[in-house]
């Protein structure tokens, strides 16, 4: 009886250790093992010094989640004419983000300010796409409201304790390339694997709400449901890109790339081609921005623009 | 059997009714044709008769079933306002856009041979099996009039729902159109039409409702044009060009 007793207690904690050394050795293996020995081989054969540099090869692997989940939720976006959602879940992750250094500060406890920029970012979503289906075509101004707001909770947190996280609100307004710390690069891979599955399996029906709204409900689809799928995962890339990118600037990776490749003829082909100008833009920007030691989500959003203006051009030339 | 079943259909936005005490029958392969003046509530009736809105009070069946929650959205084919002249940035194309007609009974996995067939022979029914690789917001009106009945073919509705589908559709397709709605309701598929040029309706339904918030009339086209009920719909004189060809 006492031993079965002290099973039962035992056997969750042992579970959850079990679960975090499974978690830790996965993310070895994928960021070390994996990752690492490519870039490292890549280094040692091109002779380019910074692919060998862990802090590098963190920065790299984040740029290609970003360029891979960004263009694949943002072209649904683009093409309901929501571009401006995801800047506006940015700052309301800002806001996530000023109340998790907020709690710390003032609680002194250590909450991830990735974790309340999610949280915070995804009932934002909700909000903002409730706003949007009672508002219809005022959905700018709901936008709007929410994302002033959000900024204004903010900098309003952020201004009321000493002083002391207003050096650590920096890095998330501008992003760069140092704070990709190991358990970041874990986080954002996990959000990508999260982002790309729902994608995978919403697929079709997020197409056909994207395509035609009104036949879509026709056919019997649950459009609000998938309109709130696509908000919380617009939050996810948001909060997962914004450490790189910066909360200003990082709403450019989900609709810059798209753009891109409005040109392609073919809805899953042009996703295709976004993801690959968001890994030509963030490869580069973060390349550029180490070489040249400037900002990489500006550095990104610059290379980005600089791919859909030559698509534009080659386009306009040969029509 | 009846595919819709309306009973005292009333319908507001905020409190200004714009359904009101409408209560129809379209039965199975019918082709009926629904008329009225600008703002006279046939887009929102149409809306209400396929579950697309709540009503206030009254009620619709359809298949059977209370309409607004319908399971048998793969039996409705819809073809929404301004299609052909909406201009889509969206790089879909005409398959593609087909394709979504399978969607509803297959929103995961593979797709199998029976939906690719669907596919091709609907693409191939409506006479634009060599567009496949266009981009449907490059088309002409009429022909992407063709792509959401080709998506509602691929999804082997029973009912096709058309609101206004040829405005911004040029005279020659618009006949063409009109001939292969003809077909299709002959091969069996119920239409249900919204049009504002009631020539056409005339011409082409088997039986027409008149609405201006109210019913004013729902019989055979014949009757239709003999009565006042247009004139009544529309509240002042109206004379019908009757297409004859």
């Amino acid at each position: 009886m006492t031993f079965a007793l002290t099973a039962t207690i035992a056997t969750p904690s042992l579970v959850l250790v079990g679960a975090a050394d499974i978690l830790d050795r996965l993310v070895e293996l994928v960021l070390d093992d994996v990752w690492g020995t490519v870039l490292d081989v890549l280094a040692a054969v091109t002779g380019i010094e910074m692919l060998g540099f862990p802090f590098m090869q963190r920065a790299y692997l984040a740029a290609v989640c970003i360029a891979v989940i960004g263009p694949l939720v943002g072209s649904f976006l683009v093409h309901r004419e929501m571009a401006m959602i995801g800047d506006t879940l940015a700052h309301s992750a800002f806001a996530g983000v000023a109340a998790g250094l907020f709690v710390n500060a003032v609680f002194a406890v250590t909450v991830p300010p990735l974790l309340t920029a999610l949280l915070v970012a995804a009932l934002a979503a909700l909000v903002v796409q409730t706003l949007v289906d009672y508002a219809g075509a005022y959905r700018d101004t709901s936008l709007a409201i929410v994302l002033t707001g959000s900024f204004a909770i903010g900098s309003v947190l952020v201004t009321a304790t000493d002083g002391g996280i207003a050096v650590g609100i920096n890095a998330y307004l501008f992003g760069s390339l140092a704070t990709v710390s190991r358990a970041n690069a874990a986080i954002l891979g996990l959000l990508s694997v999260v982002v790309t599955l729902g994608v995978t399996v919403a697929y079709r029906p997020l197409v056909y709400v994207t395509f035609d709204e009104v036949g879509a409900r026709a056919a019997g689809l649950d459009v609000t449901r998938y309109n709130q799928l696509l908000a919380v995962l617009t939050a996810v890339v948001v909060v997962g890109a914004m450490q790189i990118m910066g909360v200003i600037l990082v709403a450019a990776m989900l609709v810059i790339p798209v753009a891109a490749a409005t040109g392609v003829r073919g809805f899953k082909r042009s996703v295709a081609a976004a993801v690959g100008a968001g890994l030509v833009a963030t490869v580069a920007g973060v390349t550029l921005s180490y070489v040249y030691d400037v900002a990489a989500g500006g550095t990104i959003v610059l290379v980005a623009i600089a791919v859909y203006a030559g698509v534009k051009l080659v386009a306009g030339a040969a029509e | 059997m009846a595919v819709i079943d309306a009973t005292d259909v009333t319908f507001s936005y905020g409190d200004r009714p714009v359904v009101e005490d409408v209560s129809l029958t379209v039965d199975e392969g019918a082709f009926l044709g629904l008329v009225g003046p600008n703002g006279s509530g046939k887009t929102t009736l149409l809306e209400l008769l396929i579950g697309l809105r709540r009503l206030d009070s009254g009620s619709v069946t359809l298949f059977g079933h209370p309409a607004h929650e319908s399971r048998d959205g793969d039996r409705i084919g819809f073809v929404p306002q301004d299609v052909a002249t909406a201009n889509g940035q969206m790089p879909t194309t005409v398959r593609e856009a087909v394709r979504m007609g399978r969607y509803p009974r297959n929103l995961v996995g593979r797709f199998t041979g029976a939906d690719r067939r669907a596919v091709d022979d609907a693409l191939a029914r409506v006479g634009i099996a060599d567009l496949g690789d266009r981009r449907v917001g490059r088309l002409s009106g009429g022909q992407r009039q063709r792509v959401f009945i080709a998506r509602a073919l691929a999804a082997e509705a029973d009912l096709l729902a058309l609101d206004e589908p040829t405005v911004g559709v040029d005279a020659e397709s618009r006949e063409g159109f009109y001939d292969l709605l003809h077909e299709l309701n002959d091969e069996g598929i119920t239409v249900v039409l919204i049009e504002h040029d009631i020539g056409v309706v005339t011409t082409h339904a088997s039986e027409i409702a008149c609405l201006n918030r109210e019913l004013f009339f729902h019989g055979d086209p014949e009757t239709f044009v003999e009565t006042d009920a247009l004139a009544e719909a529309y509240g002042g004189a109206q004379s019908i060009v009757h297409h004859e060809h």
